[in-house]
């Protein structure tokens, strides 16, 4: 298999006396989906938010592309090309679906004073890479807040894509979503690791992660609880190692192994 | 799932008709206005308020309050606020008059000085609401008394103990840039307008209307400058990101703070001109100049379809906005209502503006 693009090890993070990150390690290869599983207070949060460059572990190295580095900032992550797609996925509802894509990274033709947004070509773009991840927008300056949650989420995956991500960091894309925008979102997921990337899915939901991930990694209270190859684990057990065993299989008998 | 099911259009969406995609216009219901303003004074008013000298009459205060109400817009879509461009207007006309007055400057550094004063006290509000995280609306709320008590006291302080500074006319006589900033430009074009008998003149054969007042032509090229920079250029996507979500907007590599002080500078510097036009016109100056224009741009803005949470907006509907409030503010006196309606007018105005915005905003944003 390939060497990983980028490579975790051991990471800790404390703020004050709370140990929020006890020694994770954790690493991504081009074109898998590896999933980083966890309950809510596990240290998902903390740990992509170390990834890409918005906090600084306490401890532990970074390397990517065979190289230590550490972060400053998320615009270095970025540069290096970390994409994170958090929850609140850094769209503007009022702003065209052409305007949000670029922003920030507006294309420009002509020089000097008359140096200008090149809106012709951004939404030119804009259609054909919403296109390529299945998506048929009404028109380039439909506004980003008519579009569905999966369809939002699409975009700002597309987006990522297209600036060049060579990870991409999904931060729970599915937990808000419908069942037939979480299948859309999965097979996203599928068409960007077949072109080459590495994709971090985080969820706490084992049947999305299950239904696209190639390797899975628990975080249990800051800590991994290790890492199984697709094949190698069940949902069951994958639930159960998130929960931390015991006291899950004691409330999965009540309700009768309904979860 | 099949590639073809996913690139089908989706039959749940209809197509959308011309005038829907004019309704999404946040400039229209500026347009509206001005039709349904223009109807209601064709019935009402005299005829002599849409001959040529009857436009140029209620443009030239359209002009003075639209220059403000387009650098406002332009803020209010970065998502905030200043209340201090009416006292700025007071301040720069000072510190202009006392360089011409007392100081003797020439207007090629006068000119320069005092819109470099007001950018600099811009960048200061600016700084102010970035570094507190205030709401700009208190910030410039201080800067409304700030800057109305430092007008009056630096009047008192250069005049010996007036508050009206005179002899600005005289001073800036001769000056190379003083038509730019003064009178009638394209006297040249009436001229021969009148000779061609296609505008009126009097029986001496001068044209009625001798110009067209600069501060008519300085309206235009702001706001046709201003649109061109919010719907064409990487920085005008980066003011409608700033307002929309600031948050947002910055994790994606926009500059939100550069965006913001300098969207506060362009509305000091936007007084700041004001300022200059309309001291070099009156030929003086005095501490009430551009009293309660801060609350009427923000109105044109708010009329020309800026929401006041930022993010959305146009420039030509702060111009449409700013025409309506020159129409009523002299149409009145053309018609036998009482001037002072006016007020009225404006207020239910402002009302019918923001209703209509928040129902447009709705259908943008699909929200139901």
């Amino acid at each position: 298999m390939s060497a990983p693009i980028i490579h975790m090890e051991n990471i800790k993070k404390h703020y004050g006396n709370v140990i929020a990150l006890n020694g994770v390690t954790f690493d991504v290869r081009a074109g898998e989906c590896h999933c980083l599983l966890g309950d809510n207070g596990a240290g998902k949060s903390t740990f992509i938010k170390t990834m890409s460059g918005v906090h600084k572990p306490t401890e532990g190295s970074i390397t990517f592309e065979g190289k230590p580095l550490s972060f400053n900032s998320p615009r270095d992550a970025m540069e290096a090309g970390i994409a994170t797609v958090f929850q609140d996925l850094a769209m503007i509802p009022l702003m065209s679906v052409t305007r949000n894509f670029f922003m920030g990274r507006e294309p420009t033709k002509g020089r000097g004073l008359f140096k200008r947004f090149d809106i012709e070509t951004a939404n030119e773009i804009t259609m054909t890479e919403m296109r390529k991840m299945g998506i048929n927008l009404r028109g380039p300056d439909q506004a980003v807040g008519t579009l569905s949650g999966g369809e939002r989420q699409t975009v700002a995956i597309a987006r990522a894509v297209y600036f060049g991500a060579k990870v991409l960091i999904l931060d729970e894309p599915t937990s808000a979503l419908g069942v037939r925008q979480t299948a859309n979102v999965l097979s996203t997921i599928n068409r960007v690791r077949s072109q080459g990337i590495g994709v971090v899915f985080i969820s706490h939901n084992v049947r999305h992660a299950m239904a696209v991930g190639d390797r899975f990694t628990v975080l249990n209270r800051g800590q991994t609880l290790g890492t199984a190859t697709r094949g190698e684990i069940n949902a069951a057990q994958l639930q159960d190692m998130m929960a931390g065993g015991q006291e899950m299989a004691e409330l999965e008998g009540s309700l009768g192994g309904t979860i | 799932m099949s590639q073809d099911t996913l690139a089908r259009a989706d039959e749940r969406v209809k197509s959308e008709s011309v005038v829907t995609k004019l309704m999404k216009r946040p400039e229209l219901g500026a347009i509206g206005g001005v039709v349904l303003v223009t109807l209601f004074f064709m019935v009402t008013a005299d005829r002599t308020m849409f001959t040529l000298s009857g436009i140029m009459n209620f443009m030239t205060p359209a002009a003075q309050l639209g220059i403000l109400g387009i650098a406002a817009a332009m803020l209010m879509i970065g998502g905030e606020f200043d209340l201090s461009i009416g006292s700025m207007v007071a301040f720069a006309g000072m510190i202009f008059g006392v360089f011409v007055v007392n100081v003797g400057m020439p207007l090629v550094i006068a000119i320069p000085l005092t819109l470099g004063i007001a950018a600099a006290l811009g960048a200061t509000n600016g700084m102010v609401v970035l570094r507190t995280g205030l709401p700009s609306f208190i910030v410039t709320l201080a800067g409304l008394f700030i800057l109305r008590g430092a007008a009056l006291v630096g009047l008192k302080l250069f005049t010996g103990g007036s508050t009206q500074l005179r002899g600005i006319r005289e001073a800036v006589e001769g000056d190379f840039l003083a038509p730019i900033f003064s009178g009638d430009a394209f006297g040249f074009m009436m001229r021969w307008l009148a000779e061609a008998g296609i505008v009126d003149s009097f029986k001496s054969g001068v044209p009625k209307v001798p110009g067209i007042p600069v501060e008519i032509i300085w309206f235009v090229i702001f706001a046709a400058i201003a649109t061109y920079i919010l719907l064409r250029t990487p920085i005008g996507n980066w003011i409608f990101a700033t307002g929309g979500d600031a948050l947002a907007a910055e994790n994606s590599g926009v500059p939100v703070r550069r965006v913001k002080i300098s969207l506060f500078m362009l509305t000091a510097m936007a007084a700041a001109l004001v300022a200059i036009i309309t001291v070099i016109d009156a030929g003086s100056t005095d501490a009430r100049r551009g009293f309660m224009k801060e609350f009427e741009a923000i109105i044109a803005a708010v009329i020309g379809g800026c929401l006041l949470t930022g993010g959305y907006g146009s420039a030509v509907g702060a111009f449409f906005g700013a025409i309506i409030f020159g129409m009523v503010t002299i149409g009145l006196t053309y018609t036998r209502f009482d001037q002072d309606w006016f007020q009225v007018f404006l207020g239910a105005m402002l009302l019918l503006a923001v209703i209509f915005n928040n129902v447009i905003r709705r259908r943008v944003t699909g929200e139901r």
